[in-house]
């Protein structure tokens, strides 16, 4: 009986695939939203597998704020043509002409919270019922209270103190007409089990998460990379730094880690000996205690 | 895939050892008072699953709000309401590992009024730990975290006896509160107990054992997480798979392939295997069965796995397969434990909607049998209103029939969920006692926990 026993990798593997179905049976227009970073890669190969040798049944969505690192963009359309998924890409440059939303203010004005409203208006134009993140639980505090499948208002509202109870694997995704759902796969991945699976599973991943050489700035503790849309402080000065991202979001509050690790078991064996989160380099989180609840409840990933 | 993609390879480098590792899923009751925060803050710690940063932030925290010891339970509490009010609304999921386990902790916490999180933490736990303060015995809590356990069917409890600093490391009064917990639960389903002695403040028997305690001869609590034996958690006895979706490529490389998608729920599948497809009890022989990482020879709970058949049935989302020679019971009349989730009381001749695996029905509330008084584990028939966080028997009649299991023989097909028609709210957790609409309500005057 001993040998009925899965490793943890392959029992969150097999949860994922279980969520990643119930999503294609009980929704009518799902979407997986896709960056180019390690988790939705992570979250997309998983689809391949759920609908295997079916192609996966839903399309690939991004938001590009326009201050993305190329590097993504580049992997996000390598990506989508290689496993052979439909791509829908919307811009907050084009909610801002719109006069959906506005420019932020200040040195490094970030477009990370505007793009709930390009997600939302995403979401509205193609009457997408499910989005697909690749959000974990361990990755910030209220994620850690985030459901596997988590009911949207018809303002695309998150209420933490209302959710639905979630047991055993019964999910219910029944919602009224308007609403929608955001549902997260990896929940209970950690940031190790993804970077242990790329590796299991011989992933490419966009060179940023690799050592390289580059021009950043030093802002409160954050490397941000040199860009067109970051206006230097007196004081302050680009340099040369050998570094590597954790994270990849926006080039603008997402900062670098100093790092050598220029391969993939060299990056395993710095997150296994990482004494600070992985968060800890995004800018958008440093806001305030609750930064990420509240965008969370105004429609965020 | 040219050289000029704008991505590095992966190597084919992994960590053995880390991939070879199982995991457990544990869920912790209790209250602050009971140390369950101090607790877990020191597995958390002591296992290096607390980042400089957020323990950086902790020490800021509890200085602006004036606290003398580092208050761990704001690693737990999460959402703003939970910290301004010093309360646990939710359960908090929490990720540990050592280098022999991975760890996901369900924290739920402890007050009667969030029965319905202790219900959800446990749905889906290996292994309850119940914390006992020293000084005060089994008291109602732990009476009622126990049942929780016992009714969810969690397969081993850990009961933790804590602030044994606080009564001198007494041997005698460990072993009291051992005969006392133990008298009480041989009315309970719990198959496997252990009992430490600990003082989480001061790590005794959490991480390392204690010489301390040199009565004891068991392992620290660590030690117990790390080597319990949980390979027979799952039902690998009686096959069940209920289909999710059906997967048809509908391309000329696959032209004929018709994989039923979905999770097995209990036994063991091979190719080959005489299988029944029900409700309609068409049979079929398994031609080939996929996993994520290929075919495969066998699949068994908790795998999610496509499998095609010899011959084209007419199965679809919400069918089950089974073995010809091990069936389910399929019938319309349910009995079963349910524990209400919503502030509108249950309506006993309400309907609602039913998801028992990947079937949805909508079902009619045919009888409340009693409530159970939490506390003290006994049976009320006098006043069956079931209101929020309640626990009670009822019978419940579908419009479709269910292929359905004891819930104390397979947690996959022996529960389902209640759902509001108008709110769509999940209102109710079902854990199914036997398969009857006769009225075989036992005359015992304590609850069915012990009968699941």
């Amino acid at each position: 009986m001993s040998s009925y026993n899965l490793t943890h990798l392959a029992q969150l593997e097999h949860e994922a695939i279980f969520v990643l179905r119930e999503v294609a049976a009980q929704f009518e227009r799902p979407a997986l939203l896709f960056s180019g970073g390690k988790d939705s890669i992570v979250m997309a190969r998983l689809a391949q597998k759920a609908f295997a040798p079916a192609r996966i049944p839903f399309p690939l969505v991004h938001i590009d704020t326009g201050h993305n690192f190329s590097e993504a963009i580049e992997y996000r359309d390598w990506f989508a043509q290689d496993i052979g998924a439909r791509l829908v890409v919307r811009y907050v440059e084009d909610s801002i002409k719109a006069g959906r939303c506005q420019e932020e203010k200040g040195p490094n004005p970030s477009r990370n919270g505007l793009q709930t409203i390009t997600l939302l208006d995403t979401i509205e134009e193609f009457k997408f019922d499910a989005c697909l993140g690749g959000a974990r639980r361990d990755e910030e505090k209220a994620r850690a209270k985030e459901r596997f499948f988590s009911h949207r208002d018809e303002f695309g509202q998150w209420d933490p103190k209302n959710q639905r109870p979630e047991l055993w694997n019964l999910f219910n995704g029944r919602k009224n007409l308007g609403e929608h759902f955001r549902v997260f796969p990896l929940s209970n991945w950690t940031e190790m089990d993804v970077w242990q699976y790329i590796a299991r599973e011989k992933l490419r991943i966009p060179s940023i998460y690799f050592s390289h050489t580059r021009r950043v700035v030093n802002r409160n503790g954050v490397l941000l990379a040199e860009s067109p849309y970051i206006t230097l402080l007196e004081g302050e000065n680009y340099e040369e730094r050998v570094v590597r991202y954790r994270t990849v979001g926006d080039s603008t509050c997402t900062g670098a880690v100093e790092s050598p690790a220029a391969t993939l078991a060299e990056v395993i064996q710095e997150v296994a000996s990482a004494r600070v989160t992985e968060r800890g380099t995004r800018a958008d989180d440093k806001r305030s205690e609750s930064a990420m609840e509240d965008r969370k409840k105004a429609g965020y990933f | 895939m040219s050289a000029a993609t704008p991505t590095a390879s992966a190597t084919a480098h992994t960590d053995e050892h880390y991939l070879s590792m199982d995991l457990l899923r544990f869920t912790t009751a209790g209250s602050v008072d009971d140390g369950k925060s101090t607790l877990i803050g020191r597995l958390l710690y002591d296992s290096k699953a607390i980042f400089e940063d957020t323990l950086e932030n902790l020490e800021r925290v509890t200085e602006q709000r004036g606290e003398d010891n580092l208050n761990l339970a704001l690693l737990t509490d999460g959402l703003r309401a939970e910290r301004e009010q010093g309360i646990t609304i939710d359960v908090a999921y929490r990720y540990f590992a050592t280098p022999k386990r991975k760890f996901i902790i369900a924290d739920t916490p402890g007050h009667i009024q969030y029965t319905r999180n202790m219900v959800t933490g446990a749905s889906t736990a290996n292994l309850a730990i119940i914390l006992i303060d020293a000084r005060k015995g089994v008291i109602e809590q732990t009476c009622r975290h126990s049942f929780i356990a016992s009714l969810l069917g969690i397969p081993h409890v850990v009961v933790a006896v804590n602030k044994m600093d606080l009564v001198d490391f007494s041997e005698a009064r460990f072993n009291e509160i051992v005969a006392q917990f133990s008298e009480f639960a041989s009315r309970l389903n719990i198959p496997d107990i252990k009992f430490i002695p600990i003082s989480a403040l001061h790590g005794d028997n959490v991480v390392d054992k204690s010489d301390r305690t040199p009565w004891y001869q068991g392992g620290a609590l660590l030690y117990t997480l790390e080597t319990v034996y949980i390979g027979s958690d799952h039902n690998h006895v009686d096959p069940r798979f209920s289909i999710q979706t059906v997967i048809r490529p509908n391309n000329d490389a696959h032209h004929d392939f018709r994989g039923f998608a979905g999770r097995v729920a209990g036994g063991v599948f091979k190719p080959g295997d005489d299988i029944v497809s029900l409700p309609s009890g068409l049979p079929a022989k398994i031609k080939s069965i996929h996993g994520p990482e290929g075919e495969l020879a066998e699949a068994f709970a908790p795998m999610s796995v496509a499998i095609t058949l010899d011959r084209e049935i007419d199965s679809s989302r919400g069918d089950l397969f089974a073995k010809l020679n091990n069936q389910p019971v399929v019938t319309q009349d349910i009995e079963a434990m349910i524990c209400w989730f919503s502030p509108k009381p249950l309506n006993p001749a309400g309907k609602y909607i039913l998801r028992h695996t990947t079937r949805e029905t909508k079902c009619a509330l045919k009888a409340v049998r009693y409530k159970v008084d939490i506390n003290t584990l006994r049976k009320q028939t006098e006043d069956v209103s079931v209101g929020m966080n309640d626990i009670g028997r009822i019978h419940v009649r579908t419009a479709t029939p269910l292929m359905i299991d004891p819930y104390k023989r397979n947690r996959t097909t022996g529960s389902f969920i209640l759902i509001d028609e108008f709110t769509n709210a999940t209102v109710g957790a079902g854990m199914i006692l036997w398969p009857d609409g006769g009225d075989r309500a036992p005359t015992d005057q304590f609850a069915d926990m012990g009968g699941l």
